[in-house]
């Protein structure tokens, strides 16, 4: 008797050192987004390069697409594009861009600069696209399947393991 | 204190002429303006998550600032502006969850402590009490009170 009550410290403390393991673990910049699961917001914006022509969510269904949030002025954004340059000469899934509170000029700019491995970027000036997907942090990626529903999002910069362990194989999932 | 406010109205109502290329305010209703910030200050700002969309100078505020200002202007009420932003950034961005199963234990957590601490305590109670009870002096100890006892007069008397 006397004995287990020296433990109860002990175990207090265990559980204590549980929770702050798992707290490491976990990220508060990512909130989880309640579009997940839900169709794309509607959306009709003209290309970054070709601004008499317009795109619009319908024109994507029938694919699985991945949808990249990015801006010039995004530092972090120029961090994971070489990764999306990669991805898009492998020719898995056709990426396009939401060009994100930006000016044209900038954009193209980059674009030349850095690579371009949208297959369309759509320019979003006043973010009001980026508002109703609930951007928040850009860069963020959505992987929006054949019907116009988004599956998955991915906040920040994309890395060689998200890329890996969850995107990939989940597009691979949706297109079977 | 009421002089305070009697000054502050001085300098309100004293007419300042508005001179050309002075900075706007960035809501020339005031009224809205009001609306805004008391909505915002109970909205999160996703970006910087300590502060409220009212308190913060993140872009990700200040564009949140506005589009409310914009809904709210096409005619929203505070509960669909906060119905707006809540399917697109989720019940995360109100400082104040609503009541449901998932966010059930937020709620009454600490209730849930609060009952289990009490109920400790109560048993803590009870065993000490017994234990004083269930404890009487053995015959050993009775005759050392009655010796220390004695001693104690003794020394009183001394």
């Amino acid at each position: 008797m006397m004995n287990a009550r020296f433990f109860v410290p002990l175990l207090i403390f265990a559980v204590l050192v549980v929770f702050l393991y798992v707290g490491l673990g976990l990220k508060p910049s990512e909130v989880p987004s309640p579009l997940i699961g839900k169709t794309a917001p509607a959306f009709a914006l003209p290309a970054v390069h070709h601004p008499e022509q317009t795109i619009a969510r319908e024109d994507m269904l029938g694919q699985v697409w991945l949808l990249n949030v990015w801006a010039s002025w995004c530092v972090t954004c120029r961090q994971e594009h070489p990764l999306l340059v990669r991805l898009a000469r492998e020719n898995i899934v056709p990426i396009y861009g939401l060009n994100y509170k930006d000016t044209r000029a900038d954009a193209i700019e980059w674009l030349n600069a850095l690579g371009n491995p949208y297959i369309t970027s759509l320019f979003d000036e006043a973010g009001q696209v980026g508002i109703d997907f609930g951007v928040y942090g850009v860069p963020e990626t959505f992987v929006i399947d054949k019907r116009g529903v988004i599956r998955y999002k991915q906040i920040g910069a994309l890395t060689d393991s998200a890329l890996r362990e969850k995107i990939l194989p989940l597009v691979r999932e949706l297109n079977s | 204190m009421m002089r305070c406010y009697l000054l502050a109205l001085l300098i309100g109502v004293t007419p300042v002429p508005a001179f050309a290329g002075d900075a706007q305010p960035m809501i020339a209703d005031p009224v809205l303006e009001a609306r805004v910030m008391s909505l915002s200050s109970e909205l999160r700002c996703l970006v910087c998550q300590g502060q409220s969309l009212a308190e913060s100078h993140a872009d990700f505020a200040t564009d949140m600032r506005s589009k409310i200002q914009g809904l709210m202007r096409d005619g929203m009420s505070d509960e669909q502006v906060v119905d707006f932003l809540v399917a697109r950034y989720g019940d995360f961005i109100r400082f104040r969850p609503p009541l449901k199963l998932t966010t059930a234990l937020l709620w009454l957590g600490p209730l849930l402590l609060l009952v289990i601490a009490a109920g400790l305590l109560v048993i803590s109670f009870r065993r000490r009490r017994r234990r004083a009870a269930a404890a009487p002096l053995s015959d050993v100890e009775r005759r050392r009170l009655e010796a220390l006892l004695a001693d104690g007069a003794e020394d009183g008397k001394a």
